[in-house]
């Protein structure tokens, strides 16, 4: 993709690394309190205050750095404590083509008052990304197919993620679409919460996503209302959990060796 | 053949009626039983396990006399759960997983999940350009094994052995050539983030440059074989039609996409890993037909010979050239050689690692346990595989391992056109319309 490379660029002159880092300081200021070792407060001279920052998407900590607990560690980075943080939205301009798509759709938004549809945006690698609330998610699908300045006629399919400490927004419907006649590609994703795992169907929009909704609830257990038939598609019908959720587990059994034991993947020394 | 005998079915499972059982007994014995019932309507379960379904593909076939009303498919008789053992591993781990899922196309499902870690890293720039051009090549080569394959396989679904034949000939210098460059015939596991697993080995230019002129002559032998043939052409066109409105509402790329003369190649379109200095034309046909596709995937491998040729050529000018990303920080730090008793690791490396420093050492074992940290992020950068657009969701939280890599593979979205293809047409068009398709279940299954 010629063209996303230069937004690359543009991307990285916003400074988007030192925005991360910042947010970093943030998130663990936010959610490291009480969990992690008492460590005293870093100096406060101008330079290390962090700057204020907008929204900061922490999706959870990660603690130490062996992935081992229980252990007579004295190296002290068992008790490191570092946020998980995703790209911060970016603001406008976004560069490129990026800002045509983006205008177009909030014109069409604008005029139908559904202006807060797009929760953020977020330009990270080239790529951009509209979080999309989820109710809102058929209008700006059928738009996204059928507007003439956006075009996006193909859609990959959706991928489901889930983030299981990313508390109110577990799930994730991640869609790719592809506009043809513009040569342009997009990413929207929708997040919804664990206890109402409920997303609208867009198999009416883009009957391709049939298989892919189809899969995305067997994986993640995300329910596409308005789905035609909304059955697992890889396991078996009576499978009980969706496996790729985080709280699933691997599974395994230890395999010996010449004596030696090795545990199963999930459960081995893993660097986290 | 009664429903007492029937152990798949006890007469109280079904509802709708009898239950016949078909594993190759005789025929007339069933004929004579299905000609008792007045019923015309029949539901055939074809496969999964069948030789003309293309791999273990379930197809459920609402019958009258021998049109097919409607089609249906079942499948997931082949997952494996790779996409959820890769976020138990390793990025570089992650590699060897999604290798094997579409396996006639390993190094496509390598290059995408690689492009997309190599997004996240941002050292899109940084890869060498030896290892582009070797992607390139290993790749070309890999579309005309796996389209020998589709030919191969959707000749002899429809009895043309000798096409078979033939296609697995061809395949298998192909897979000689992978053998000598990746050691492996399939599964390599070869292109890594930032680069490929080592150099080529002396004499592999040779070889391939022997390869194409062979090849030259071998391909319009399938073209003699088939192109005028009025059988071939009898049971192919026509069949299994889709045209761009379908193909775009279901999402269909690649040979079918083409078929109805759009030409959409993310090779040309949205090139990537270089492509965009290689001279090839996109083909395509106007039939929206399973002829077509044949046709396409005959002319694909004439271009993919072409962009191999030139491949060879840039390759033979960056000898000695690096393969992987300089940053020692990401670049696997493990080499290998051939010794006495084959491929393994460098003894030279060894000896520098065991005797030499012990910082490349800590070195080593911290990237090959730990591996490197991914920035979080997720990236999507498809690339056009042997049967359409092929991409790899790639999620990373920041750790070493991936958080999630979900695999968009044009074999799951394609074969959603089953029903559309094969409806309304009679039972044996089934079988042209799926080969026609090319799935490839390890891919659809994951």
């Amino acid at each position: 993709m010629t063209d996303d490379k230069t937004d690359d660029k543009s991307d990285k002159n916003e400074s988007a690394r030192p925005a991360e880092e910042r947010n970093l300081e943030a998130a663990k200021d936010k959610t490291g309190t009480g969990t992690g070792v008492e460590q005293a407060a870093p100096e406060q001279s101008p330079e290390n205050v962090p700057a204020p920052t907008g929204e900061v998407r922490a999706v959870g900590v990660r603690h130490g750095m062996f992935g081992t607990s229980g252990t007579g560690d004295t190296s002290g980075y068992g008790g490191l404590v570092s946020a998980k943080v995703f790209p911060t939205p970016t603001q406008k301009p976004y560069g490129g083509w990026f800002d045509e798509v983006s205008d177009a759709l909030e014109a069409r938004l604008g005029s139908t008052d559904l202006t807060s549809a797009i929760e953020s945006v977020v330009v990270h690698r080239g790529e951009i990304t509209f979080h999309v609330r989820r109710e809102d998610l058929p209008f700006v699908a059928q738009m996204l197919r059928d507007d003439e300045a956006l075009r996006f006629e193909f859609c990959s399919g959706v991928s489901g993620v889930h983030y299981p400490d990313d508390a109110g927004r577990e799930l994730h419907a991640v869609y790719h679409f592809t506009s043809m006649t513009h040569n342009r590609r997009i990413r929207v994703e929708v997040s919804v919460p664990d206890s109402d795992p409920h997303v609208p169907s867009l198999v009416s929009i883009y009957p391709t996503l049939d298989w892919h909704e189809r899969e995305t609830y067997d994986m993640f257990g995300l329910i596409f209302d308005g789905h035609p038939a909304l059955t697992r598609v890889l396991m078996p019908d009576d499978w009980p959990g969706h496996p790729q959720r985080k709280d699933y587990p691997l599974g395994g059994i230890p395999v010996e060796y010449k004596g030696g034991s090795i545990p199963p993947p999930d459960q081995r020394r893993s660097y986290n | 053949m009664t429903t007492e005998q029937d152990f798949y079915a006890a007469p109280g499972d079904t509802s709708q009626g009898k239950v016949f059982t078909v594993t190759g007994q005789d025929w007339d014995s069933i004929t004579q039983s299905i000609g008792e019932s007045a019923e015309e309507r029949v539901v055939v379960n074809m496969g999964p396990q069948h030789p003309s379904t293309h791999g273990v593909l379930r197809l459920i076939l609402e019958l009258e006399g021998e049109t097919v009303t409607e089609a249906r498919c079942g499948i997931g008789y082949l997952h494996t759960g790779i996409e959820k053992n890769m976020e138990y591993r390793s990025w570089v781990q992650g590699v060897t997983f999604c290798t094997r899922m579409d396996y006639l196309s390993p190094f496509y499902n390598e290059a995408t999940y690689v492009l997309g870690v190599e997004r996240l890293l941002d050292i899109e720039d940084d890869i060498p350009e030896k290892a582009q051009v070797m992607r390139v090549l290993l790749m070309e080569l890999n579309r005309i094994s796996s389209h020998l394959v589709a030919i191969a396989t959707g000749g002899m679904e429809i009895g043309a052995l000798t096409v078979m034949t033939i296609g697995f000939r061809e395949r298998e210098l192909v897979l000689d050539l992978f053998e000598l460059i990746t050691g492996l015939r399939m599964n390599h596991g070869f292109i890594r983030p930032g680069g490929v697993a080592q150099d080529l080995p002396p004499g592999a230019l040779d070889e391939i440059r022997d390869f194409i002129v062979l090849m030259k002559k071998r391909l319009p032998e399938y073209a003699a074989l088939c192109n005028a043939n009025p059988i071939f052409k009898g049971r192919l066109e026509g069949v299994g039609h889709l045209d761009l409105a379908g193909c775009m509402a279901l999402g269909l790329t690649g040979p079918v996409l083409r078929s109805t003369g759009y030409a959409w190649d993310l090779r040309k379109t949205q090139p990537y890993s270089g492509y965009e200095d290689y001279d090839f034309e996109v083909q395509t046909w106007d039939t929206s037909d399973s002829y077509g596709r044949f046709r396409i995937r005959l002319d694909e491998m004439w271009e993919s010979l072409k962009i191999v040729e030139q491949a060879v050529d840039r390759l033979a000018g960056l000898e000695g050239a690096p393969v992987m990303v300089g940053d020692k920080k990401i670049a696997w730090p493990s080499q290998l050689a051939i010794g006495s008793d084959g491929m393994g690791n460098s003894l030279d490396h060894i000896r520098h690692i065991m005797g030499e420093s012990m910082e490349a050492l800590i070195h080593h074992f911290k990237l090959v346990t730990e591996g490197f940290r991914v920035p979080a992020g997720q990236a999507y950068v498809p690339i056009e595989s042997p049967r359409g657009e092929l991409g790899a969701h790639v999620v990373s939280d920041g750790g070493t391992r991936p958080f999630r890599a979900h695999f968009r593979d044009p074999s799951f979205t394609n074969l959603q056109a089953t029903s559309v293809m094969s409806e309304g047409g009679m039972v044996a068009d089934v079988i042209v319309a799926i080969a026609s398709i090319d799935p490839v279940m390890g891919g659809v299954d994951r």
